[in-house]
């Protein structure tokens, strides 16, 4: 069963994520925090991370920038989810190490399709 | 409680002008699109713009048309007919033009551009411009708000994500506030324009590679096949047509024939018509 970490400081958002990966077959962990997602990550390296643009304390790029830097290669895969209003900047993420974007709010079948996009589906 | 309007006139109107049948039971539907257009004109209502249809006034009659249109689009909408297009279609094309190095290809319900943008990209990644191809890229559709939002290039971040990859997002677009804007390289690529279906087909190239995707479903029979025929005509010998998923398993692409094992991919079954023989030469 592949795995999957999710980010995000809201809990509602986390909830409504987790049922549709545990849906997708994911076996699923969740982080509030960038912190906390590290240590995830540390303990056990998921196979796709979830991760808001937008977290409290460490923004969702500084993680990523952080979580590269101890990983080789492209794995795990990170989907970096964003809102309509939100600054995060895409071209700072791909190059801090996004494979993919989502737009909140998302929804089951958008998720399968960036996940297949990135051939976890 | 008003009662429900009569919707024949406007089914009439919708066929005749533009193939598309009414489904008769979407009248909430009805009624949601052609509210703007009562406001737009000034009625009081959906009964009074129906009984001044009947006058045929241009204007107004062209409006309920594009208001009734179901213009849903994606950028790389059904993934596996560009795979087909970048795979099969432009190998093969490339080999069979080489010596005039021209391509021409018509999107034939380009609603929005999503479709003809994304034909741009693979073209653009296939570097035939850089070996001295000349492309035209025409893109056509009855609904003239979709052509200039065509033009326009600028989509939601809702209507991009779905389809378009992150790393062509930002290489091809930039960031306008909540919106994306489609590069000046991409969209100088393509030629829009207003047009029906119905209408004919005289002004377009021979076609080396025509999209009819998800148009040909609303139409009636009659249409469907006399839009097919009518593409055929302008098909060239060896050209190919693509339809969307939902449309390629029917018996109405009658004069073509599907290719082996890509789903939505046609050629001609018969010969070219004489016009095109006497140019093909
Ligand atoms: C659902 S969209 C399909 C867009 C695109 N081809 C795709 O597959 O994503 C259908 C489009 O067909 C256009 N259309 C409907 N009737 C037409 C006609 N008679 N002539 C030209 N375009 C027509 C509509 O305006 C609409 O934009």
């Amino acid at each position: 069963m592949k795995t999957c970490l999710v980010v995000d400081d809201s809990r509602v958002i986390r909830k409504v994520a987790c049922k549709i990966l545990a849906d997708l077959s994911f076996e699923t962990m969740e982080a509030e925090n960038g912190a906390e997602a590290l240590m995830a990550c540390r303990r056990k390296m998921p196979d796709v991370i979830l991760l808001d643009g937008q977290l409290p304390q460490m923004s969702g790029i500084d993680f990523l920038k952080s979580l590269r830097s101890e990983t080789k290669g492209n794995h795990p895969v990170v989907l970096i989810c964003t809102t309509e209003n939100d600054p995060t900047d895409l071209s700072e993420a791909i190059i801090a190490g996004a494979d993919e974007y989502i737009l909140k709010p998302f929804d089951r079948e958008l998720i399968a399709a960036k996940l297949a996009e990135v051939g976890l589906v | 409680m008003t009662h429900c309007p009569d919707y024949s006139y406007l089914a009439n109107v919708l066929l005749r002008r533009a193939g598309i049948v009414l489904a008769e039971k979407k009248t909430h539907m009805i009624e949601t699109r052609l509210m703007p257009v009562v406001r737009r004109f000034g009625f009081r209502d959906i009964p009074s713009l129906l009984k001044e249809l009947h006058y045929g006034h241009e204007a107004l009659v062209q409006a309920v048309i594009e208001a009734m249109t179901t213009n849903d689009s994606a950028f790389f909408r059904d993934r596996k007919t560009f795979d087909e297009f970048r795979d099969i279609v432009l190998p093969a094309l490339k080999e069979a033009r080489s010596d005039t190095k021209q391509l021409k290809i018509w999107c034939t319900a380009c609603a929005a551009g999503q479709e003809p943008y994304s034909i741009a990209m693979l073209l653009d990644d296939a570097k035939l411009a850089d070996e001295g191809w000349s492309i035209t890229l025409v893109a056509t559709d009855i609904n003239s708000q979709m052509i200039a939002r065509a033009q326009e290039g600028v989509y939601s971040q809702f209507e991009v994500q779905r389809g378009l990859p992150i790393r062509r997002l930002v290489s091809n677009f930039t960031q306008e506030g909540a919106n994306w804007r489609i590069s000046d390289h991409l969209r100088r690529m393509v030629t829009f324009r207003t047009f029906n279906l119905l209408d004919s087909y005289g002004w377009l190239p021979d076609c080396d590679v025509v999209f009819c995707r998800n148009v040909l479903m609303y139409f009636d029979l009659k249409t469907r096949a006399s839009v097919l025929e009518r593409i055929g005509d302008i098909l060239m010998p060896d050209g190919a047509l693509l339809v969307g998923p939902a449309e390629s398993m029917d018996s109405y692409i009658l004069g073509y024939v599907l290719a082996d094992s890509a789903p939505g991919l046609f050629y001609k079954s018969r010969p070219a018509p004489a016009r095109r023989l006497s140019l093909v030469k």
